[in-house]
């Protein structure tokens, strides 16, 4: 638990806020009474201030975690695929070899389409997600503190899990989204496209507008979906991982409960991270491949 | 919890990150992994063709054997034969000479008998004429003598 003066409370609302790098706009007060005298890109000392940035606000921790995670893939796969060759494969080239073919296999299970962006895209997503979600096991304390220490200020925000910010999985959904428009638009046409929404699921032209209604909230209901579900169950696991963390500063005794309820759920967790990264990957294929369907009628 | 640029900035990296693997990634390995099955499947193909060849190599060492211990055996018939028919040979042409030794021998052996029947004729004969003179005492005529000893001659 990160200082003794914190209640349980703050210490959770420390935890849920993200190191944010934002714009405040000119004439406002800040945490310590100051008044900022015009707009300035500044890092928010407070939730609230974090808040009031508004949408013009990046979250650096979320960024900086899963930017770096992404470049160990993509450092790692490529340092595999260079060394890769047709003799015995031995170490990493297996490895990276066992979650390609894993991939593929899913891939060419859900995806019947010849798209050579869709595998790559899968894999990514899988290893990436993967290793966001991973994160999530490395004890809650530690790195925040750590990152603390480093800046000098005990108040310092900072989340490990990027997967945990709405922004994160919002931000990939959001991709995946419009890949399926892309390929809607591009395999159906415009019209096709439009006419698969109008005409789907009652075949009447009566029923375009329900039928209109339906599909184009059942379209923007996927990326909304894939996102949320990635987030809420990484949120949710994180949000165990801090009570069970808030535990350990309650007396011996509920210390050493927690550390043992903090063994099961990060082994519990193990299941749900590498799940969540294999049912987006899933989706995203699936959905894909529902973009690249041209309908018989 | 605040939805802001980062939504973006995610998107962004996310784009970049599946770029790479595309570009850099995915088509290296999936080559290999595909160069690998095509050489493992050559690889079983080739074995499977040297077993084959084994087994007519088998066949045909065993049709050899087969050819090699007849012609062995032919060969071994024919010497046979042949050492038989020399012994045979052998036999014939020593008979043959016995033969001829023998009739020369005889031959001989005849010749000798009657050069020494010849001889005793003759001495014969002139033991008769000496005996016939004394017993006479006188000699006879040598031409009656001889006229006489060649009839004796002759009788005998």
């Amino acid at each position: 638990m990160a200082g003794g003066t914190q209640s349980s409370t703050e210490y959770i609302q420390h935890h849920l806020q993200n190191l944010t790098y934002g714009k405040l706009p000119a004439g406002y007060t800040r945490y310590d009474g100051s008044v900022v005298s015009q707009d300035t890109w500044t890092l928010a000392h407070t939730s609230q201030e974090a808040a009031d940035m508004g949408f013009m606000a990046l979250h650096l921790d979320t960024l900086g975690w899963s930017i770096a995670l992404g470049i160990l893939f993509c450092f790692v796969f490529n340092f595999a695929a260079k060394r890769a060759h047709a003799g015995v494969p031995t170490g990493l080239l297996n490895f990276v070899e066992m979650l390609v073919e894993f991939v593929d296999n899913n891939v060419k299970d859900a995806f019947h389409y010849k798209n050579p962006l869709v595998a790559p895209l899968a894999l990514t997503i899988f290893v990436w997600v993967f290793l966001m979600n991973l994160m999530d096991l490395v004890p809650v304390d530690w790195l925040p503190s750590l990152a603390a220490y480093l800046a000098g200020d005990p108040h310092f925000f900072f989340k490990v899990v990027p997967s945990t910010d709405p922004n994160a999985t919002l931000g990939m959904s959001f991709s995946v989204f419009f890949l399926i428009l892309y390929y809607s638009t591009k395999e159906k046409g415009l019209i096709g496209f439009w006419k698969e929404l109008a005409l789907h699921p009652f075949n009447h032209w009566a029923f375009i507008p329900v039928n209109l209604f339906l599909e184009i909230v059942n379209l923007c209901t996927k990326p909304i979906s894939l996102g949320l579900r990635l987030f809420g169950n990484l949120y949710a696991g994180e949000m165990i991982f801090i009570l069970i963390a808030i535990m350990y500063g309650a007396g011996w005794f509920l210390g050493s409960l927690a550390g043992v309820l903090q063994w099961a759920w990060a082994v519990f967790h193990i299941l749900v991270i590498a799940l969540q990264a294999f049912v987006f990957m899933v989706l995203t294929v699936v959905y894909l491949s529902m973009a690249h369907e041209v309908d018989e009628h | 919890m605040n939805i802001n640029l980062t939504l973006f900035g995610q998107s962004f990296s996310f784009a970049v990150f599946v770029l790479f693997c595309m570009k850099f990634v995915w088509p290296a390995i999936t080559n290999a992994m595909a160069e690998r099955a095509k050489k493992i499947e050559e690889g079983l193909a080739a074995a499977d063709r040297a077993n084959t060849d084994l087994e007519l190599a088998k066949e045909k060492v065993a049709q050899d054997l087969k050819e090699a211990k007849a012609q062995a055996a032919s060969i071994i018939e024919a010497a046979n034969k042949r050492a038989n028919q020399i012994v045979e040979e052998a036999k014939d042409t020593a008979r043959k000479e016995g033969d001829r030794l023998k009739i020369a021998a005889q031959a001989d052996i005849e010749q000798e008998v009657n050069r020494a029947k010849e001889d005793l004729r003759k001495q014969v004969s002139l033991l008769a004429l000496a005996g016939a003179e004394k017993i006479l005492g006188s000699t006879i005529d040598a031409q009656k003598n001889d006229q006489l000893v060649n009839n004796l001659v002759a009788e005998l």
